[in-house]
């Protein structure tokens, strides 16, 4: 029976493109026409199978391989934290004057990459796009994994790690309460709400299709084809082992657990869509306050470069910026490496977000021009000077490098997308995503250093020079990120099934349209 | 949710807790001698299962299901779906939400725990402002996803549908009705016929089985 044994495929399609082009179908701009959100004529039976198929497939070697690599990071990273809280934050390269430098502009790229999921799930949920359910959970998923990378750092900034619980507003022996007039308690709640909101919107959009994946695994058990576990070995055959539970004894466990037992009943249907409406109506101002809170972290200070009230807006452009540059770069390869993806995640779906990063990344541009604008016509001598001398000038700033990287990586790159034929292909948007992810991440050294490094005493001015912990601290969060990633595509459905069979022709209760 | 009649609250309370309370006699007992849960017939389109839920509402019946692998748009009519409560109980939520933010800000602020901090006023409303919504928004989650699942019924690991081997095709392409033996209008020819008319295949009797 088609689709029963653990991580079959339907076969792909033979011709992806149409002959002579690029094109998979999805790029003629007619308006009479919508562009089809599955490709290749698929079932609701396909589209299960190619879903669930990788899930269920054996651990692939280059994925054990990936995983290997990236884990050892995040062991590396979690080690470099260990040694931080046992020795001290004097392990960094603060100091007196530059007290906020790699952990916290980490912290802000991290949460910034975080914002993507919600955006996707939310925003473009109530504006009823379609092409959201490609790329809505791995999203999320992404979203998650950058929130638990982000938490890390103002977590241990603090210096002595043992007293952060001071941040929760809990009664103590001390009496002391926290101050909730300061932005930074603002920002303890706002993360941590938007961390448990974004968890539970991407678990409970996950129950219907952690349902289909303990159904399938249990047909197969009552059908008697399940494999018996196999040990992954690097080279050669798989150790068979016949004592342990079949792993698909273990799904029916899991996913039966998560799925909570879900029935897809049309009543429960009906209180989970409206839930799931009312989370994307909440949730939208939500995302809008988590960058902007975390945006007053800086803006309520006095600190040349800091104090503007363009913050807000301008960090959340950025946060959608880099997150959706964060998911294309992690979507195209996996696009490649897996054919059948392809056909749910098509060139329609990158176009539509690399116009996306065109716009947001020219509401970034527009941002860095109207911040220098204020500097210069507000005529505050220290504020412009935190621009021109601080940042712009190679021949007075020690940084100029990293804002010339950033106005490069996070403006210039964008302007590609003006061009159709440079959105359609997928090889240049990777590259841009790339791009951005690298000059985001300048964006925010550049707030948070230059600005910190040269404040109003010449005498306090003292340059920031990162040490080996900083450096491999930042790298192992990117491995317990790309980590956690790995094991969202190897065990969870990557694609929100029920929500791609609702945007199938299929779906429609009428036959005339 | 059962409806407030105490032999369905009782039926209801027996399906968590078999080993307090004990269902009442069943209506009908299949040739096995167990109780008859429902009847159920598949289709394999989405116009066909919304044209036989139609049917199923006209005929009748309240205490039935359509199961299917996404939410079918409009469903809610054709199966005559009263609109759910959950926004209510989102919105109420909300403001409980927003005065636990109030109460903890104000409270400790101006009277537990006063500092001075750059000489502003203790009472002042305006820095409370964000945790206010953050809290505001957390408890309207909390009570959209939670309040959903207790709507639902859910988490509940066992049912007797997932003892009819071909429900398992619902999470994949299958659309099943299911009409219930508590139904005061279940009959099991009258309902046989009304789902064969209405292009139902694969027709059965589900068995509870306790």
């Amino acid at each position: 029976m088609h689709g029963l044994q653990p991580g079959e495929q339907p076969s792909p399609r033979t011709n992806p493109v149409i002959p002579g082009t690029s094109d998979d179908g999805t790029l003629s701009e007619d308006p009479g026409k919508r562009a089809p959100c599955v490709l290749g004529d698929r079932s609701f039976e396909d589209v299960t199978n190619i879903v669930c198929g990788y899930a269920e497939a054996k651990m692939p070697k280059p994925w054990l391989a990936a995983l290997t690599i990236t884990s050892s990071i995040a062991a590396l990273g979690t080690g470099m934290i260990l040694y931080l809280i046992i020795t001290g934050v004097g392990v960094w390269g603060l100091n007196n004057q530059v007290d906020w430098a790699w952990d916290i502009t980490n912290f802000v790229f991290w949460i910034g990459i975080g914002h993507a999921g919600t955006l996707i799930s939310a925003i473009l949920c109530l504006l009823k796009q379609n092409w959201r359910t490609a790329v809505n959970r791995s999203a999320e998923a992404m979203t998650i994994f950058a929130v638990i990378c982000a938490g890390i750092f103002p977590g241990i900034h603090v210096g002595r790690v043992w007293f952060a619980w001071f941040l929760a507003p809990i009664p103590n022996s001390n009496g002391i309460w926290p101050n909730f007039r300061s932005p930074l308690l603002w920002d303890v709640f706002a993360v941590s709400t938007y961390a448990t909101v974004s968890l539970l919107f991407w678990y409970m959009g996950m129950i219907p299709d952690v349902a289909t994946l303990r159904d399938r695994a249990y047909m197969r058990l009552t059908k008697g084809v399940s494999r018996p576990m196999a040990i992954p070995m690097p080279i050669g055959n798989d150790i068979i082992v016949p004592q342990l539970p079949k792993p698909d004894q273990i799904r029916v466990l899991i996913y039966g657990i998560m799925a909570l037992g879900w029935r897809f009943s049309s009543r429960h249907w009906h209180r989970y869509e409206k839930a799931y409406l009312i989370l994307a109506g909440i949730s939208t101002p939500l995302v809008l306050s988590v960058h902007s809170i975390v945006s007053f972290d800086f803006a309520t200070s006095i600190i040349p470069g800091w104090h503007t009230t363009i913050f807000p807006p301008y960090f959340v452009a950025g946060a959608v910026f880099g997150g959706f540059a964060m998911v294309l770069w992690l979507m195209i390869p996996l696009r490649m490496i897996l054919p059948n993806f392809s056909d749910l995640l098509t060139l329609r779906h990158l176009e539509n977000m690399a116009k996306i990063l065109l716009l947001t990344g020219t509401m970034v541009g527009f941002a860095y021009g109207m911040e220098f604008f204020i500097a210069w016509y507000g005529a505050n001598e220290f504020e412009f000077a935190a621009f021109a001398d601080n940042r712009v000038n190679p021949a007075k700033a020690p940084y100029w490098w990293a804002y010339w990287t950033m106005i490069t990586c996070n403006v210039v790159f964008p302007q590609l997308f003006w061009f159709r034929k440079m959105r359609q292909s997928p090889l240049v948007i990777w590259i841009v995503a790339s791009a951005v992810t690298v000059g985001m991440w300048f964006e925010r050294f550049v707030i948070i250093v230059t600005s910190l490094h040269r404040a109003f005493l010449p005498g306090e001015w003292h340059m920031f020079f990162p040490t080996w912990v900083d450096i491999l601290t930042f790298v192992g969060s990117c491995g317990i990120f790309m980590t956690l990633f790995l094991l969202f595509l190897k065990f969870l459905p990557v694609f929100a099934l029920a929500e791609l069979k609702v945007v199938m022709p299929q779906s429609h209760t009428h036959d005339d349209h | 949710m059962p409806s407030m009649n105490p032999k369905d609250l009782i039926s209801f309370a027996a399906d968590y807790f078999p080993m307090v309370f004990k269902k009442p006699a069943p209506k009908y007992v299949s040739e096995s001698g167990n109780r008859v849960y429902g009847m159920v017939a598949e289709f394999h389109e989405t116009p066909k299962v919304y044209h036989a839920a139609e049917m199923v509402r006209d005929a009748g019946y309240s205490i039935w299901d359509v199961h299917t692998p996404f939410p079918i748009h409009d469903i809610e009519t054709a199966m005559g779906i009263k609109t759910t409560k959950l926004p209510m109980m989102a919105g109420i939520a909300a403001i409980i939400g927003v005065t636990i933010g109030v109460l903890l800000q104000w409270g400790t602020t101006a009277y537990l725990y006063p500092t001075v901090v750059q000489g502003k006023p203790f009472g002042a409303w305006e820095p409370f402002v964000p945790i206010m919504f953050e809290l505001g928004v957390l408890l309207t989650a909390f009570m959209c996803i939670f309040g959903m699942l207790a709507l639902n019924g859910l988490p509940r690991f066992h049912h007797p549908l997932f003892s009819h081997e071909r429900f398992y095709k619902v999470s994949d392409n299958r659309f099943i009705i299911c009409i219930e033996s508590n139904d005061p209008k279940f009959d099991p020819t009258a309902t046989r016929a009304l789902l064969e008319k209405a292009g139902g295949t694969e027709i059965a009797l589900i068995e509870d089985e306790d």
